[in-house]
């Protein structure tokens, strides 16, 4: 599949935005002046929005956006929509609460926390749904996703926790363990969804005469179906992009997290490294991706 | 609404044949041609004479050569291929806007091009690569099944057939109603065999195809070399048979 940049940095930035706010909403990072709440909201406001934003850019009528809240009912694209616009308004409410009432009671604290995972598993449900990627068609897919998510959450907060002037040793025992957790399961998701059970022989129809094999092409040159299904130039360099996915998104974060002192700036570049890593990750995703329909052309 | 209708009595599709089709394009010329001045925007034919011609179709036809396991003998099938009209149709159900739809009276899956925002994922969802996104308008474009044509009382009875179908010139492709199992297609596919593209993807095609039948094969093709080199010579095939026969033994 097409692995277009805008998409890339959707899932990657909105994953962590949602990740982020449920670890607030958790109560993992304790804010006391309103310089605290202001880069705390607006680190989750930004990456989160700057995702939403991103991901109406591939769009052929982008003025047009706002009817992608209306399908909620039955498309995973709708429901990211609108969970992600309740998600960020519960939030917004959350910390205003926080800041000038007090600390929220635990059902608010649950809700905000489901409301931002539950963003990132519809995310994710966009492409895992889709039976004709077998490579998606997975329920580790969303798994892979929230593991990110929270992953990602972790070393922001623990970025930001150190900004603030709080002890996140605690954070960092935690981010190494998302971390590691999410790069397994993403090891094993990568090892999955190789058949889709489709062949060119169900594509046709005509498995029961013999084996089939193109003979002549329907048209001369590239149609929307090969530019958007057929990319190739991630899978010729999948194994590249996996080792320096694996280096930078899990390696390096990992070791300064084990080996380097806790400040603001070590965390930093941790949290920095790991999305960058998943950038490669995420791009990988959709590049190595095959989409069913090609069995037509080869 | 992206919801899929209950299913319906009525479902309008297409029987194609691949026994008879011998990929000539014609549908596939036709059905741009109708389709580029009816239903929804232009289809884009960027470029067209051009190193690097662009533009969407709504129908198109592959070739294939399908080769016998037992007999290595081969055959070729001209494939045309366009929406299935599904009824399990997942282009419908991921569409985050309700542009994409089935249509509750007759099946048919259409595009509402003013409210597609041009996402793609309609066309990521369809394993058989039946919408294609339109390189000027960047809406959605796929089969109506000729929707402006099928009810069109303006057009004589015999037109009111989706342009496909209607120019195909070796009939090798039906319209009607596949929910009727008396219709003249419900017939010709119990007759036929006709048959699902990509069970296993679970859409549940309406359009229906039918496999190529069965031909006599020679078990061995060296049997005809054999049989025309027995063939006896007549006429002045025969005298120079004759002659050069006397000439040899004579020498």
């Amino acid at each position: 599949m097409f692995p277009a940049f805008s998409i890339i940095f959707f899932t990657v930035m909105s994953g962590f935005g949602f990740g982020l706010a449920a670890l607030v909403a958790s109560g993992l990072i304790e804010m006391t002046n309103p310089f605290d709440y202001i880069l705390v909201l607006g680190t989750i406001l930004a990456f989160s929005g700057a995702g939403l934003i991103s991901s109406t850019f591939h769009l052929g009528h982008p003025e047009r956006a706002w009817r992608a809240l209306t399908q909620w009912r039955s498309s995973w694209l709708s429901r990211e929509g609108v969970l992600a616009i309740i998600t960020l308004d519960a939030v917004c409410g959350w910390f205003a609460y926080d800041y000038f009432v007090g600390p929220p009671a635990l059902w608010a604290n649950v809700i905000v926390v489901l409301l931002a995972l539950a963003t990132i598993y519809c995310t994710a449900m966009i492409y895992a749904s889709l039976r004709t990627v077998a490579k998606w068609y997975n329920p580790l897919t969303p798994l892979c996703y929230l593991a990110f998510g929270i992953a990602t959450g972790l070393l922001g907060l623990a970025a930001l926790n150190e900004m603030i002037g709080g002890t996140s040793d605690h954070l960092v025992a935690y981010a190494s363990l998302a971390l590691l957790g999410a790069w397994i399961a993403k090891l094993i998701w990568w090892r999955m969804g190789k058949d889709s059970g489709s062949t060119r022989e169900t594509a046709t129809g005509l498995g029961a005469l013999g084996t089939v094999r193109p003979l002549m092409p329907p048209h001369t040159s590239e149609n929307y179906l090969q530019k958007e299904m057929g990319f190739q130039i991630g899978r010729k360099h999948a194994d590249t992009i996996r080792i320096i996915a694996l280096i930078i998104g899990a390696a390096a974060p990992l070791a300064i997290l084990s080996y380097l002192p806790v400040t603001a700036i070590t965390m930093t570049l941790a949290f920095g490294l790991a999305m960058a890593g998943l950038f490669f990750e995420r791009w990988l995703f959709f590049a190595e991706a095959k989409h069913v329909v090609m069995l037509y052309y080869r | 609404m992206t919801s899929l209708p209950e299913p319906q009595a009525i479902k309008l599709g297409l029987v194609i044949d691949l026994d008879i089709c011998v990929g000539c394009h014609a549908c596939v010329v036709n059905c741009k041609e109708w389709n580029t001045s009816g239903y929804g925007a232009p289809l884009a034919d960027e470029n067209a004479y051009g190193a690097d011609p662009s533009g969407s179709w709504l129908n198109r036809v592959h070739s294939y050569e399908v080769t016998s396991e037992e007999t290595d003998i081969s055959r070729t099938v001209h494939f045309p291929k366009s929406c299935l009209h599904c009824e399990d149709a997942p282009c419908v159900t991921v569409c985050p806007t309700g542009a994409s739809y089935k249509r509750a009276e007759d099946g048919i899956v259409l595009v509402n091009e003013d409210w597609c925002i041009g996402c793609g994922l309609c066309a990521w969802s369809c394993p058989y690569g039946a919408r294609e996104m339109d390189p000027a308008e960047q809406v959605m474009k796929k089969c109506t099944l000729c929707v402006d044509r099928i009810y069109n009382e303006n057009l004589p009875e015999e037109d009111r057939q989706p342009a496909c179908v209607r120019t195909c010139p070796t009939n090798a492709r039906h319209f009607g109603d596949l929910g009727d199992p008396n219709s003249e297609v419900s017939l010709l596919v119990a007759a036929r065999g006709g048959m699902d593209l990509m069970p296993e993807q679970q859409t549940k095609p309406v359009n229906q195809y039918l496999p190529p039948r069965a031909r006599p094969q020679p078990e061995d093709t060296a049997s005809l070399v054999a049989m025309a080199e027995a063939a006896q010579p007549t006429g002045f095939w025969k005298w120079v048979d004759s002659t050069l026969d006397k000439i040899s033994g004579g020498a």
